[in-house]
């Protein structure tokens, strides 16, 4: 089995899906003869034919409300918006309409489509095109939101989305693209979309994470654990719904809990897990819950980009801080 | 210099406000009983519209957006489309969908708060009465790739408003449909108001039909009160789209003689004369002057016809009033296919919080 990129991996998933189930489209900006921006879809124009990739004109309201539309005919339509910053205008389509088209009307229709989108920063790209707008997503009923962290999980979870009946928001932290490469058997096996994934084991604290955030955070474990700090790490994967469970059991055990965010600070995700960590864990815990994130302002152009990104020293500080508490 | 590009737009009317042919009939209008037909449904909608906004003024309805006035362009629509075809409405389409076969029942249960009346047991397919304005034109484009991808020939018919038409949506929609050579008609519904804003302030374009042309299709304009000229129009692009050779546009002429809504009150900003005016091109009054005119209708007729709707709305209000609301648990049901387990925790806390709501 070759070692694959994340790129590889959602490839081999977007192929897999497209083998298995004739009803799975594509389409997006220059997902056909150009592979996209990042060559996700590279080959699949070629394998799949023009009827089953195909490029939109530059119009991102349309490219979700077309999905929607052929969604609700029985498509699985797998759309690609080329960055997270240009998602605004397909979000009113997203909201008003693939959220909710299930519930209004009673289950007559339904909306079996994944959104997908490369989003965050790192790579030193232009303005506009490192957010991190998940929790706009995530606060949205009726619609999922799922985030791989690896090519493995990438693989697992796209396949997942796009077989599942409901509406999928897919993040695809870019600067992960091609950071790493690691075996991806191509088994057509889906990962669950309502659970986080423990990715090691500690005792002491806490570290949840998702996206790009899980390598700085393994990063930061290591270097804990030259001092003797036991993290466990948690990879969310799922913001919506959130697998609570797993990180108040885990918090259950530490006392502990760093919660990191590339997305800005206020109204983010992790406020959402530290609100849920308050309300269901309070008695175990031993230390105020912290909040890595982005800072609260716009994010930078990059020569000042990486001032911006939370890394390894702040994740290490904030479980210090932690660990300072008896 | 040379010329590019040029473009016309043609205009369509056969039965004129008077009830006078100025056209040539198509061959289903020399047929008494299918324009019967027609004719029965524009009112069985006029009273509908009567009896939803009396409902609402004595709080058994909410907020209701009225039809009167622009009955035959719905109806034109509805009576253009096959069965197998899908209608994306707005939100003054119900001449269009009581043909499709949603039920005034269910259009009580819509306006009254209930989403069961999005539920339709006939038009599985159709979409429901959407409300953020032009946002269901993208959906049509999508419907229409679905059919085109399975060579269905079967076509997607968008229905909205003139002030749809400013919306990026419907920009994007008929682009998209241009360049994928989609099966999906567009009709603008053009009544001359977008809430408080009129036509003329909506855009500078001097009709709403040539939008079409920048999209790459034909754009055409029919008189919106005239139901014979909208069927034969909005039918022409339909089986135009159905054989494949691309997506259509129309702009069917009408006027808005209700308040935008029971929540509006049209005095604030349009001349009560306007509305007196419009009156004379009156969509029901019209076809009725070419039916007695043609021997086809008398007196009788008409009295039978509006008892007989009186008690078909009678009896779909009845049946509205004594729906029981759904149950709690309904407000969770259809958010997923299965619901997640994190769900499952909140939607039983409601359960148990649900009673005290009464």
């Amino acid at each position: 089995m070759a070692e694959q990129t994340m790129v590889g991996a959602l490839n081999m998933a977007l192929a897999r899906a497209m083998t298995d189930d004739h009803d799975v489209v594509l389409f997006g900006e220059d997902v056909g003869k150009d592979g996209g921006v990042f060559r996700v879809t590279d080959g699949l124009l070629d394998r799949f034919g023009p009827d089953r990739v195909l490029d939109t004109p530059l119009s991102e309201a349309a490219i979700a409300g077309v999905a929607v539309g052929a969604a609700a005919q029985g498509l699985r339509a797998v759309a690609e918006i080329q960055f997270s910053g240009f998602a605004y205008p397909a979000i009113d389509q997203m909201v008003n309409h693939a959220a909710r088209l299930r519930n209004r009307t009673r289950g007559r229709l339904s909306c079996p489509m994944v959104l997908r989108m490369p989003y965050g920063g790192g790579i030193r790209a232009p303005e506009h095109h490192s957010e991190s707008p998940e929790a706009m997503f995530a606060h949205i009923p009726g619609l999922r939101v799922v985030i791989p962290s690896s090519p493995r999980r990438a693989y697992g979870l796209m396949l997942a989305a796009i077989r599942d009946p409901d509406p999928v928001v897919f993040l695809e932290p870019k600067r992960r693209y091609r950071a790493v490469r690691e075996d991806v058997p191509d088994d057509g096996v889906a990962l669950p979309l309502d659970r986080c994934f423990i990715e090691r084991d500690g005792g002491d604290v806490t570290l949840v994470a998702w996206g790009a955030m899980l390598a700085e955070c393994h990063t930061a474990a290591e270097a804990l654990a030259g001092k003797g700090v036991q993290a466990e790490i948690i990879d969310v994967a799922t913001l919506k719904p959130f697998d609570a469970d797993t990180v108040c059991a885990s918090v259950e055990k530490t006392g502990r809990c760093v919660v990191v965010q590339e997305a800005t600070l206020t109204g983010g995700f992790a406020s959402e897990v530290a609100a849920t960590l308050a309300e269901r864990t309070l008695a175990a815990l031993r230390a105020p819950i912290e909040r890595v994130a982005g800072w609260d302002t716009v994010m930078p152009l990059p020569r000042l980009e990486a001032l911006y990104m939370p890394g390894v020293a702040r994740i290490v500080a904030a479980c210090d801080r932690a660990m300072s508490y008896a | 210099m040379k010329e590019v590009a040029t473009f016309s737009i043609s205009h369509t009317g056969i039965i004129d406000a008077d009830g006078k042919a100025t056209g040539e009939l198509p061959a289903f209008a020399r047929d008494a009983a299918e324009l019967i037909r027609l004719y029965r449904t524009m009112v069985l909608t006029r009273s509908f519209d009567a009896r939803a906004i009396a409902l609402q003024r004595t709080g058994r309805l909410g907020t209701y957006g009225s039809s009167l006035g622009q009955e035959a362009a719905a109806v034109g629509v509805g009576a253009a489309m096959r069965p197998d075809d899908v209608l994306l409405p707005s939100f003054r389409e119900t001449g269009a969908q009581l043909l499709r076969g949603v039920s005034l029942r269910e259009l009580f249960l819509y306006w009254g708060g209930d989403e069961r009346g999005s539920d339709f047991q006939a038009a599985r397919e159709d979409f429901p009465i959407c409300v953020p304005v032009g946002s269901q034109a993208p959906h049509a484009a999508g419907v229409a790739l679905a059919f085109k991808l399975r060579q269905q020939p079967r076509v997607a018919v968008c229905v909205f408003g003139d002030g749809a038409t400013s919306k990026g949506d419907v920009a994007e929609a008929a682009n998209i449909a241009g360049a994928w050579n989609l099966p999906v008609v567009f009709v603008v519904v053009n009544n001359g108001w977008a809430i408080s804003v009129p036509r003329d302030a909506q855009s500078a374009a001097g009709t709403l039909a040539q939008k079409a042309i920048a999209a790459g299709m034909p754009g055409v304009q029919v008189d919106g009160n005239d139901v014979v000229a909208v069927r034969v129009v909005v039918g022409e692009a339909i089986e135009r789209a159905r054989r494949g050779e691309g997506p259509g546009w129309i702009e069917a002429l009408t006027y808005r003689l209700a308040d935008h809504t029971t929540a509006d009150d049209a005095s604030r900003y349009r001349d009560p004369a306007e509305v007196t005016a419009a009156w004379k091109a009156d969509p029901i009054a019209r076809l009725r002057t070419w039916l007695v005119a043609s021997g086809a209708w008398g007196r009788q007729q008409e009295q039978d016809l509006l008892q007989a709707c009186t008690a078909e709305v009678d009896a779909a209000a009845a049946a509205y009033l004594e729906t029981p609301p759904q149950a709690p648990e309904t407000v969770f049901d259809y958010l997923y296919a299965t619901l997640p387990a994190a769900l499952a925790e909140q939607r039983a806390r409601f359960l148990a919080e649900a009673p005290r709501h009464g």
